[in-house]
């Protein structure tokens, strides 16, 4: 894990305006492709997919007069590097109440990287059941060149070419008490 | 926030900070979810193995471990006494390092004297779990005890706890004074003068109290955790008769109206009804007996996720 005290903020590329905006479109985008919100069911993925899923629920709300289904996943139990962290990572409560059979699934997560964390998101969905169909929604896209798996969003917020010393972080007021993204580099590395 | 667990093995409650039974309350959880899944497993542990090494009978126990270990994915091999080498005369410190030879992850242990489980884990690579061990603690029991208090009343500080009965053999009374006083309850223990042992006290400086009857033990308290009579551990007359300790002694629903009147009733089973605990109340509405079985299953799968963790 990356230490806050450690990082430099480089440049901030998105601010609480901005995050609403791209999420509206995200909402319109996906009642667009869904046709409306029927069937449909977000699922954020912890934590901060969490309200950025529930933020979008709203929006659709607005738009079509209907909330569509939300959960919640946490994917720790299904990550690829559990032996090489160190410390077992600390687990949270996965909530998908509805059942998500024949389901139109969106999976919701901040920044989408390597693709590592989809994945497990994706073998966790599918032991809860046979959806209809599995898209992707994020605010930020690093970039197709750090993907390490044939994973592609559906929905994007905001492409940010980055490298790969840089991180990104995003900052909802739920968990963080601000909102914004920006790009971050560690602490001696901002050549 | 909680803590990443940092432990190679989990022998007690007693060397626990409050904050390590937090993470592990947190993280059983979490792991509650799974076993309410229609496909309850997750390949959170795939390729690890756990040895299960029983020296003393168990059923709840053994198959708690075992279905934890299998629900993670994990290969689970159960030992137990009867079919063990140890009949063959082999030292308990030899099969371990045997055992060690095959490199499993994780050895969960009971075994009827105190502190084998230490032994095992000064020999051991693997983590070693204690599954009770003598009269000393047994941390998963504890543990699940907490999770079932928790879940029903919200919190562990400030409660009132009564644990009543035959606390001098009861492992289950040690663990769970250490794991309740360091979340902040207040316990109150009692039983025949004979079972209760004098220098209870000094396990715990505050919180403790040794109640001189059962009734003022049961008053006002939000948890009754009834111990059963340990008859195998009983060597001598400790009481008269089991008529006699169920009529002095025994949970009753008369003796039960002493407590609030949302108050819960656990056991670490098996009980011996009408002895330590009358049918009526161990069937009844405030009892959560099966409910702690449940909790028992997401406590040791989150007892053997957090010890397998990746290397230091």
């Amino acid at each position: 894990m990356t230490q806050e005290h450690d990082l430099v903020e480089k440049a901030r590329i998105m601010d609480a305006a901005r995050i609403n905006r791209a999420l509206s479109r995200l909402a319109s985008e996906i009642v667009e492709e869904n046709q409306g919100a029927n069937d449909l069911y977000l699922v954020g993925i912890r934590r901060r997919g969490v309200p950025l899923a529930e933020r979008i629920a709203k929006k659709i709300g607005e738009l079509e007069g209907r909330i569509p289904l939300l959960g919640s996943l946490d994917i720790t139990l299904y990550r690829d590097d559990l032996s090489t962290v160190g410390a077992s990572p600390i687990v949270n409560r996965t909530e998908l109440e509805a059942s998500i059979e024949n389901k139109n699934i969106v999976l919701v997560d901040d920044v989408l990287y390597t693709g590592r964390t989809i994945r497990a998101a994706l073998d966790q969905l599918m032991d809860f059941g046979r959806p209809r169909k599995v898209r992707l929604a994020v605010l930020i896209d690093r970039g197709r060149e750090h993907r390490e798996l044939p994973i592609q969003a559906d929905f994007i917020g905001k492409t940010v070419p980055t490298k790969r010393s840089e991180i990104i972080k995003v900052m909802l007021k739920e968990i963080d008490g601000e909102e914004a993204v920006g790009i971050f580099v560690r602490a001696g590395e901002e050549a | 926030m909680n803590k990443p667990f940092k432990r190679k093995d989990l022998l007690g409650i007693r060397d626990l900070s409050a904050e390590e039974i937090n993470t592990i309350l947190h993280t059983a959880e979490a792991f509650r979810e799974v076993s309410r899944r229609d496909v309850k497993k997750v390949p959170t542990l795939r390729g690890k193995t756990v040895i299960n090494l029983f020296f003393e009978p168990s059923t709840r126990t053994r198959t708690s471990f075992e279905l934890a270990a299998k629900r993670l994915s994990a290969d689970a091999v159960n030992i137990s006494t009867s079919t063990s080498s140890l009949a063959k005369g082999e030292t308990i410190l030899d099969m371990a390092k045997n055992l060690d030879a095959m490199a499993p992850h994780v050895i969960v242990v009971r075994h009827s004297s105190a502190g084998v489980p230490h032994q095992l884990a000064k020999a051991s690579r693997a983590s070693i779990v204690n599954a009770g061990d003598g009269s000393n603690e047994h941390p998963t029991q504890a543990l699940l005890d907490a999770m079932t208090i928790r879940e029903h009343k919200g919190k562990i500080e400030g409660l009132k706890v009564a644990i009543l009965g035959d606390i001098l053999h009861s492992r289950v009374a040690r663990s769970n004074v250490h794991l309740l006083t360091k979340l902040g309850a207040r316990v109150c223990i009692a039983g025949p003068g004979t079972l209760v042992p004098k220098d209870f006290a000094k396990l715990v400086d505050d919180n403790l109290e040794i109640c001189q009857n059962i009734e003022s033990a049961i008053e006002d308290s939000d948890v009754v955790m009834v111990l059963r009579i340990q008859k195998e551990r009983m060597n001598q007359a400790f009481f008269p008769t089991m008529r006699e300790y169920s009529i002095h002694y025994g949970l009753t629903k008369e003796r039960l109206k002493l407590a609030k009147k949302d108050a819960i009733v656990l056991h670490p089973g098996p009980m011996n009804r009408g002895v330590e605990i009358a049918s009526d109340v161990a069937d009844g509405s405030s009892s959560l007996i099966l409910n702690q079985v449940e909790y028992g299953l997401a406590v040791r799968m989150a007892v053997l996720y957090l010890l397998t963790g990746g290397e230091e």
